[in-house]
């Protein structure tokens, strides 16, 4: 029922990446939020920390899980969504949008050709669920 | 099979926080006149306080009902059958806490002189050699003050063995079927881990392990029988495999309540294991904790124990010995938890060697008349056959209904029993995890299988009772959720 | 077997409805090299009047019925008798960890009262639910030290409990986060210019005790400041939380890690006894164990859950904050009962009657022509230089049925010859007289008292 846009890119790991230029906005799935449950709390780096494709830079808790978050992109954090910290429920509300985490500056904007688009990561969910 | 049900109704009253019920004024407390002159407190200048805001005043009658009504609102194993599942939580004898509170026991001072703790230590002394015939074991530590605390001493020592031999390692391998405190135990001991994937009996893959048994890995934790309820038959393929390869083998000694009397871990190639004095050997839960965790371990490991050890002089005196040169030092502030091994020398003295080994059969026994009278309405998680434990998973009633194992277990509670152990292991997707332990009758036993069998036929006729369980507690489902989004962590005035 | 409540015709019967003949069937699939196939090498059970007598047997080889001089991370003060016929309940003390709320309000509301208790004792914001002990506190707090921060050094006072140093340097060599020791002054307290020394921006964590081993009272503030000027974190340690009672709060460090026995919980020859960390709320992510948070149920009731155990191990695995499963909840218990018992003002007094008696005793000692060290304010706690060996002192004090000073040669070889006593509310004033004068010669141990002592010390 969500709608992932077709202008960001997803990780197998449930990230999304909007790219403008060589800045790009990072959050998690709405696939994954709905699996995680109830968001009470996000760990985010602060700002000028590095983040590397595939690595972890956050955590996601729900009252009986924590998720990691793994960056789509290798970058330098410019800003985080501070906002999270007294509303970590926006990350259900709004996975997409208001729920964003991070931004970051790009090292490599090609490294996003190598991510999946909307339609490849609803296929591979579709897959997922069991 | 009883008519009656076990749950019934009774009075149940609120009860304000202790802050709440305060009223400056009201005291307590009173001293005996002091005789000596009164301290010089305008000495102490700015390192004295004034008052200590927010400190209740309340009068003793206050006090008693206060933490009466609070007690209330508990269920213990002395309300009834408390199936948590690895927990063990069996019946807590009152000669124990009686034994424990004599005034030269529970009023010894751990560093008093030594010829004045030869009884102390002769309970301790004792109790050693009790674990160790247990256990199969050489030589045993009892100061790890508890289970969790007992698997870092027992990684340590294994580290300070290895690196006797000239290098420590650098992984210790887990079986995805773990409690969450081997891995946690491992990491923090300084080691990497490794996940051992469990195969489709629930037992230790063979082959994975000899995939990743390799000359990095210090040691492999493991649970026998393992948290499924399951011993593991390659047992000793399993040791021969690791020690050949340089490793030890560590266990958990969490579900030693399905082996005391009948398998000696000693016997099976175990060459560090931990005990849990709360789940075995029946010192009291506490509402979580004080626990006890002795390390046993064989020979080879016996320098390394933790100091102080407890020995002989060649008078025959015991001591506890801290001049230890390859000890891996203190693990906490005295010798041990020593009011829980006076109780868990009680336990074992009143079963003794006859009682111990009927204990054991009669938990496995219970179990296993559990999961046959249950195995036709919940599904097993596995096949293979369980020793203590019987863990069912609620793969029919999610198919049917969307009712979980949270859910059935909180049904539980409208039928007077303590829930099992929800959702654990991780490796039995939906898991309902029962340890009836030996304190059961079987009258006790058919209650709890006719409120299971009920629960699952309100699944089909009305799954939303069951749903939105317990409906005859004080309060109902908490709000997890928001508790966690903004912490509310102490009383305020406001 | 009396604990057992099965008869043998029922455990037949239920075999029968197992579809086996035989108990031994249950363990047919344990295999036969594993089977123990003897009695075990223990007794056969006992009556409960044989097990009673067995421990008051060992209890009579125990000092019964002594005045103690002890103190040293374990003290004597009285125990009001609400306590253990409170906690006798089976409600409280068979109970497990709180997972089910809706049947566990009674431990969960005691847990969360535990808290904000700790909290307005210690002037900290956030208070977990106990501890194993105080020695294992402090080691958690230096390692929540090292996470907040992102450093490793650790400087520790000399004067800190030795037990705790020695716990700590188990828990931390092996990962490799150095641990070094400040040295105290001449007057008890901690040597501030040595601490300034040693102190860098690597630096992770202060770790200072108040009042220290030796009973004196160290200043939070010059502490924190010392700390904070390099963005380090002070870590307060209390052994006796009754000095709290008297002594202002160390509302400027970061984390206090407390030791509460001296809150009604006994002796026991060394535990169990309960630890707590309290810390800034800014911490409370990198704060390990459990914590009670109140909430609301579905009708909009209050009550209270664990709440935050992502922190974890269940659930975080190896990444928790802690290994630590447990809590002692029944040892916080006591302490809350004796909080509420004392309260605002009879906790005071109590801290007064510790720090009269104390000082009392110490003068008598000077009042001898004894040397009392460290000159710096002190609580309930003192040093003594004598004359002999310390522990050539005791036969005599144990004719008296007493046990004096705790010798300090085998912790603090540099201070030689020398006792540390502690004195509290429960000994009287002719029993601190006849002490001191144990001690001070007056009555001279025989010649063949002291031999008998030396060969003891062997």
């Amino acid at each position: 029922m969500s709608d992932y846009p077709s202008s960001y890119r997803f990780t197998r790991d449930h990230e999304w990446i909007a790219v403008e230029g060589a800045k790009g906005k990072i959050g998690i799935t709405s696939y994954a939020q709905s699996e995680l449950g109830d968001v009470v709390y996000v760990e985010l780096p602060k700002v000028g920390d590095a983040v590397t494709a595939g690595a972890s830079f956050g955590t996601v808790e729900s009252v009986k899980a924590v998720s990691e978050i793994f960056s789509p992109v290798t970058g330098t954090v410019t800003e985080i969504n501070a906002h999270l910290n007294n509303a970590p429920e926006t990350l259900n509300q709004d996975p997409h949008g208001e729920g964003w985490l991070i931004k970051v500056s790009l090292n490599d904007p090609a490294e996003v050709e190598k991510l999946l688009s909307a339609e490849d990561y609803q296929t591979f969910i579709s897959s997922q669920q069991h | 099979m009883s008519t009656t049900p076990r749950a019934a109704r009774h009075i149940v009253q609120n009860e304000e926080l202790l802050f709440e019920i305060s009223e400056p004024g009201k005291a307590a407390y009173q001293l005996p006149e002091l005789d000596v002159p009164p301290a010089n407190v305008a000495a102490l200048g700015e390192r004295a306080r004034s008052d200590i805001a927010g400190f209740p005043e309340l009068s003793e009658i206050e006090i008693i009902r206060h933490f009466t009504r609070l007690s209330t609102w508990n269920y213990g194993v002395d309300t009834g059958l408390y199936p948590l599942g690895s927990c063990t939580m069996k019946y807590n004898p009152r000669v124990n806490e009686f034994v424990a509170r004599l005034d030269a026991i529970a009023g010894a001072h751990p560093l008093q002189p030594e010829e004045l703790s030869q009884g102390a230590l002769r309970i301790m002394d004792l109790l050693s050699q009790y674990l160790l015939e247990i256990c199969g074991m050489d030589a045993i530590t009892l100061q790890p003050a508890a289970g969790a605390q007992g698997e870092l001493t027992g990684i340590l020592l294994i580290r300070a063995a290895l690196q006797a031999r000239g290098n420590a390692r650098r992984l210790v391998l887990i079986p995805d079927s773990a409690h969450g405190t081997n891995p946690a135990t491992a990491a923090i001991a300084g080691y990497e881990i490794a996940k051992l994937s469990s195969n489709a009996q629930g037992t230790v893959d063979m082959a994975s392990l000899d995939r990743l048994m390799t000359d990095q890995v210090a040691a492999l934790m493991l649970t026998n029988p393992n948290t499924l309820g399951i011993f593991e038959e390659d047992i000793h393929r399993i040791a021969d495999l690791v020690h050949q390869r340089g490793g030890f083998l560590y266990m958990d000694g969490a579900n030693m309540n399905a082996l005391v009397g009948r398998a000696r871990p000693g016997d099976f190639g175990v060459d560090v294991m931990h005990l849990n004095l709360h789940k075995t050997f029946s010192t009291p839960h506490g509402g979580g904790g004080p626990g006890s965790g002795p390390v046993a371990v064989k020979a080879e490991l016996e320098p390394f124990l933790p100091t102080p050890v407890l020995t002989r002089r060649p008078n025959g005196a015991l001591t506890l010995e801290e001049d230890r040169p390859h000890s891996i030092g203190r693990m906490r502030a005295f010798a041990g938890s020593f009011g829980m091994l006076v109780r868990a020398l009680a336990y074992i003295m009143a079963n003794g060697s006859d009682g111990l080994k009927q204990t054991t059969e009669d938990a496995v026994l219970n179990a296993n008349y559990i999961r046959t009278r249950l195995k036709d309405v919940y599904a097993l998680s596995y096949d293979t056959p369980t020793m203590h434990e019987c863990v069912f998973s609620d793969k029919l009633q999610a198919r049917k209904a969307d009712v979980h194992t949270g859910d059935i277990a909180k049904r539980l509670i409208d039928y007077g029993f303590h829930p099992y152990t929800v959702s654990f292991p991780l490796i039995a997707p939906g898991a309902m995890m029962i340890e009836p332990t030996e304190s059961a009758s079987k009258r006790e036993l058919d209650e709890f299988i006719a409120a299971l069998r009920a629960i699952a036929q309100e699944v089909d006729t009305e799954p939303e009772t069951v749903k939105t369980a317990p409906h005859t507690t004080r309060v109902s489902r908490m709000d997890e959720v928001a508790a966690a989004r903004k912490p509310r962590l102490r009383w305020t005035e406001d | 077997m009396r604990y057992l409540p099965k008869s043998d015709p029922v455990r037949q019967r239920m075999l029968r409805e197992i579809g086996i003949e035989n108990v031994d069937e249950l363990f047919a699939h344990i295999p036969e090299y594993c089977r123990l196939t003897r009695a075990l090498d223990i007794p056969t059970g006992r009556s409960e009047p044989e097990i009673i007598d067995f421990f008051r047997h060992c209890a009579a080889l125990n000092a019964a019925g002594y005045t103690s001089f002890l103190g040293a991370g374990s003290y004597y003060h009285y125990r009001p008798s609400l306590i253990d016929n409170l906690i006798s309940r089976g409600e409280w003390f068979t109970a497990y960890t709180p997972y089910q709320p809706e049947i566990s309000q009674g431990t969960l509301q005691a847990v969360f009262e535990f808290q904000t208790l700790v909290c307005q004792l210690t002037a900290m914001d956030v208070a977990n639910a106990s501890m194993y002990d105080g020695s294992t506190a402090m080691t958690e707090a230096v390692l929540m030290a090292i996470r907040v921060t992102g450093k490793s050094d650790i400087l520790v006072a000399r004067s800190v409990h030795p037990h705790y140093r020695e716990t700590l340097v188990t828990n931390t060599h092996h990962r490799g986060f150095p641990v070094t020791e400040i040295p105290f002054q001449p007057d008890g307290q901690i040597d501030g210019s040595r601490l300034e020394q040693a102190i860098t921006s690597n630096t992770a964590a202060v770790v200072v005790q108040s009042p220290n081993f030796f009973g004196s009272i160290e200043d939070w503030k010059t502490l924190a400041h010392l700390a904070h000027s390099k963005n380090a974190l002070l870590i307060a340690v209390i052994t006796d939380p009754v000095s709290l009672g008297l002594l202002a709060p160390p509302a400027e460090a970061d984390i206090v890690a407390m030791e509460i026995q001296g809150f009604g919980i006994p002796t026991s020859f060394g535990g169990p006894y309960a630890g707590v960390i309290a810390s800034k709320e800014r911490y409370l992510r990198s704060l390990p164990g459990r914590l009670a948070g109140e909430a609301r149920d579905s009708e909009g009731r209050r009550g209270f859950v664990l709440t935050l155990s992502t922190r974890e191990q269940h659930i975080r695995r190896e990444k928790a904050t802690s290994n630590i499963c447990t809590n002692q909840a029944l040892c916080a218990l006591m302490a809350t009962i004796f909080m509420s018992v004392y309260g605002r003002r009879g906790l005071r007094e109590l801290a007064q009657q510790n720090l009269a008696k104390a000082s009392y005793a110490a003068g008598e000692f000077q009042r001898q022509g004894m040397e009392v060290l460290f000159p710096a304010p002190r609580f309930h706690e003192f040093v003594v230089r004598l004359p002999r060996t310390a522990a050539g002192y005791q036969p005599r004090l144990t004719q008296h049925h007493m046990i004096g000073g705790l010798p300090l040669h085998r912790y603090y070889p540099e201070l030689g010859e020398t006792a540390l006593f502690c004195v509290t509310e429960a000994v009287s004033r002719a029993r601190i007289d006849e002490m001191v004068q144990l001690y001070s010669g007056q009555s001279q141990p025989s010649l063949n008292e002291s031999a008998l002592a030396g060969a003891r010390q062997e």
